[in-house]
């Protein structure tokens, strides 16, 4: 009764019968489900829009400097990541831990830059409450954000592993450094579709 | 990928590592048959006391009245407030608390990996985090009882305005928030364990249409879970931040301005909320459906009828069920055009429904049939689920939707479908798969009397509902005696109030009996139906690992009587 298996075994291997790894399948059906998600949301905003009377254009309503800053940061960080996965695949550790690091930085600095055009829109006392525009804009943004903290709890995370031989040595690191990247991608696409939906058009 | 190879893990579970927080799918799947057996329960009892309310309008509540507080049932008496409060506990603790969990989380759980001959799920973890999510969900669903202003009144469907006026409806939408993870959690599990861990041989086309309804679910699961989530969270934000998605200009209530900017879209809710709601119809009949078939197929002792065009059939129920939504929505003021083309669809739908259906009847012709417990409950599933199915088409089309749709047409039709379909097939399956889950049968005279019992009781709960709504009376409503045009029928509201008791009544036996067989219950060989597939080519209960060797398959799913054989069935796993 006491006979176990180990999951690892099989997350880890790609002779299944897709050729992909259970991890990998599985990180790419949650983000098929995040993609309905943001979808929804994107869907909404298009059916409040059209039914609306009245639709503030995003350069007056919204600081689109600071927005342009932070597309830049959020590409770069995408950039670094995946920097971050060849040197993980080269077994090169320093060079992994400089872009993972890179890439954890980059993404506090979107928060950063993001907390402060909250701040600016609190202090004039704008609010999810305003009008339908801004609730959708700190609905979406809002719950982008949310994405971004689990995506740098997990790269903080990889990062933290890599710092112990048995996680960097084990056989699915370079699996989960794979996951994180695809996640972060996906993030990152997500802004980039609400960055000209919200402060653009 | 054989696990047993290799020498580590070899340590003895605890108590709590093997019975609470366990790993193993099978444990796992066990722990969401009984709480969502239990949970079924409690969504009854809910029921049983509004049925009182609806026979018998305006008197106390026998035995339970006085125990309610005084505001919720003065003097014994149910309050308007409360018989909402239930109604919408009642929908969202029966479909997302008791009948999904059940069919997918318990079935799906323990089944599903045994048919294609894995030793667990992709994820083991993960399956322990989703039913450890779906726990703390429906405690917090039911603790909303206990909440100031009470639990949610505004129907599982929660529209607004309504729903964002009414107390009660920020759990509602936390715990569902919480109940979405966890399916999110258990649907790609399945779905990665069904693409990838089969064993060798075992193709998609061997699959038994059991993990195939399962595959389809999961997909749906995947795909309609998430906009209900963001549906839900655009609500949260409604009434915890006071945004207006969903709450139009120039709003009043009780004579006050709402608060809120307004310009919102109330019918933007509708559309979310059904763009979920339709394909989770199908995530409760789909399972059920699969259970049917391997029920018929082991009782029938000949192949399936038309293998191909059930699979065929379900997948294009699953990817028909996201373009049928507004059917839901015809009286709601949409737009007639946008009708129409929902009406076609529902139509569409309709075929592989009944194809499936059908396929399921051919397969009874010919066959030598065990009419055994199983075999029994899948029986009372086809006409039933006939019954429930077909008088879903005046719903489907506009023109007599508009007559029927508010009205007790809609819940008979919607319970004929769930309660006589589902339910029935999800007891018919713990008839089936007990002896795998414990090594041991259940009893089968009790078994027999749960079995007329509960399907000639179910029959005089919603067959009136039919008679009533073609009568035209209304649904939803607190008293339905306060409106002239309910009380020509309203005798039949007794008549469905009585059969609900007796219902409760005849499931006794099948309490006692499955725990008494549990320990109690005549001992069963590893394959005591003479079934064909993977989950009877391992011990019962099969151990941690569940296979001794991975199994190597070598033939479909149903063989059946084959000629030339000395016993007439073919094991998935037989070379010879």
């Amino acid at each position: 009764m006491s006979q176990t298996y180990d999951p690892t075994e099989f997350m880890g291997n790609a002779d299944t019968h897709s050729g992909v790894t259970n991890a990998k399948l599985g990180v790419w059906l949650f983000l098929a489900s995040e993609i309905m998600l943001f979808a929804t949301l994107f869907t909404s905003y298009i059916v409040l829009r059209m039914v609306s009377t009245s639709w503030p254009w995003g350069w007056d309503a919204l600081n689109v400097p600071l927005a342009t800053l932070n597309t830049v940061i959020l590409i770069s960080s995408s950039v670094t990541i995946v920097m971050a996965y060849a040197k993980a695949y080269d077994k090169n550790k320093s060079g992994f831990q400089l872009w993972m690091a890179a890439t954890v930085l980059l993404s506090l600095g979107f928060l950063v830059v993001k907390a402060f055009e909250y701040g600016h829109e609190f202090a004039l006392g704008i609010g999810p409450h305003t009008s339908v525009f801004y609730a959708i804009y700190f609905t979406m943004t809002g719950l982008h954000g949310i994405h971004i903290l689990g995506g740098i709890a997990v790269n903080g995370g990889l990062l933290y592993m890599s710092t112990q031989k048995e996680h960097w040595e084990h056989p699915l690191f370079l699996g989960r450094v794979e996951g994180a990247g695809l996640y972060w991608h996906f993030v990152d696409i997500v802004w980039i579709f609400l960055f000209p939906a919200l402060y653009l058009l | 990928m054989s696990h047993d190879d290799h020498g580590h893990g070899h340590h003895e579970l605890t108590f709590w590592e093997k019975y609470v927080f366990s790993v193993d799918h099978k444990v796992i799947g066990l722990q969401y048959l009984i709480t969502s057996f239990i949970f079924l329960l409690v969504g009854f009892g809910l029921m049983g006391l509004m049925r009182w309310q609806l026979a018998f309008p305006g008197t106390p509540i026998p035995f339970f009245g006085h125990l309610f507080p005084a505001d919720l049932a003065p003097n014994g008496v149910m309050s308007g407030e409360f018989y909402n409060a239930l109604g919408a506990m009642h929908g969202t603790i029966m479909v997302f608390l008791g009948v999904v969990p059940l069919a997918v989380g318990a079935y799906g759980n323990y089944v599903l990996p045994l048919q294609i001959g894995a030793p667990d799920m992709a994820f083991p973890r993960m399956n322990m985090m989703s039913y450890w999510t779906y726990l703390p969900g429906g405690i917090l669903m039911l603790s909303s009882f206990l909440m100031p202003g009470g639990a949610a009144q505004s129907g599982w469907t929660s529209y607004p305005p309504l729903s964002i006026i009414n107390p009660g409806q920020t759990m509602w939408l936390l715990s569902m928030v919480i109940l979405i993870t966890s399916s999110l959690l258990g649907a790609i599990n399945f779905l990665v364990t069904t693409i990838n861990m089969r064993a060798p041989g075992m193709s998609l086309w061997r699959m038994p249409v059991f993990c195939w309804a399962q595959f389809v679910t999961s997909v749906l699961l995947l795909l309609a879970f998430p906009p209900l989530e963001a549906a839900s969270v655009l609500q949260l934000m409604d009434r915890v931040f006071h945004t207006s998605f969903y709450m139009p200009k120039d709003l009043v209530i009780l004579g006050k301005a709402y608060m809120g900017s307004g310009g919102g879209q109330p019918l933007l809710w509708q559309h979310l909320f059904w763009f979920l709601a339709h394909p989770e119809v199908y995530v409760l009949v789909l399972p059920p459906m699969g259970i049917v078939a391997e029920i018929i197929a082991n009782n029938t002792r000949k192949p399936l009828h038309g293998y191909k065009t059930l699979v065929f059939s379900m997948i294009a129920i699953g990817v028909m069920s996201f373009m049928v939504w507004a059917h839901h929505m015809f009286i709601s003021g949409m737009s007639p055009a946008l009708g129409n083309f929902f009406l076609v669809t529902t139509m569409i739908i309709s075929v592989p429904s009944v194809a499936i259906l059908t396929c399921l009847i051919f397969s009874l012709k010919g066959g030598s049939i065990r009419y055994n417990l199983p075999m029994a409950y899948a029986l009372a599933f086809l006409p039933l689920f006939g019954i429930g199915g077909l008088t879903g088409l005046p719903l489907g089309l506009t023109v007599t939707d508009i007559y029927l749709h508010d009205t007790y047409y809609v819940i008979g039709h919607f319970h004929f479908v769930v309660v006589t379909g589902s339910i029935i097939a999800l007891m018919g399956g713990t008839y089936y798969w007990f002896p795998k889950w414990y090594g041991r049968k259940m009893n089968d005279t009790l078994g027999w009397i749960h079995f007329w019992g509960t399907t000639t009781s179910m029959t005089g709960i919603f067959l009136p509902m039919l008679f009533m709504g073609l009568a035209g009376a209304s649904r939803r409503l607190y008293d339905p005696t306060a409106q002239l045009h309910n009380l020509p029928v309203q005798g039949w509201n007794v008549v469905s109030t009585i059969s609900a008791y007796c219902l409760g009544v005849f499931q006794l036996p099948f309490i006692y009996n499955f725990f008494n067989s549990m320990w109690r219950g005549e001992k069963t060989p590893e394959n005591p139906w003479q079934a064909t597939t993977l989950e009877w080519a391992c011990p019962s209960p099969p151990p941690h690992g569940n296979f001794e060797k991975t199994p190597v398959v070598y033939r479909g799913p149903y063989e059946y009587s084959v000629p030339g054989r000395k016993t007439d069935f073919w094991m998935q796993t037989d070379k010879n």
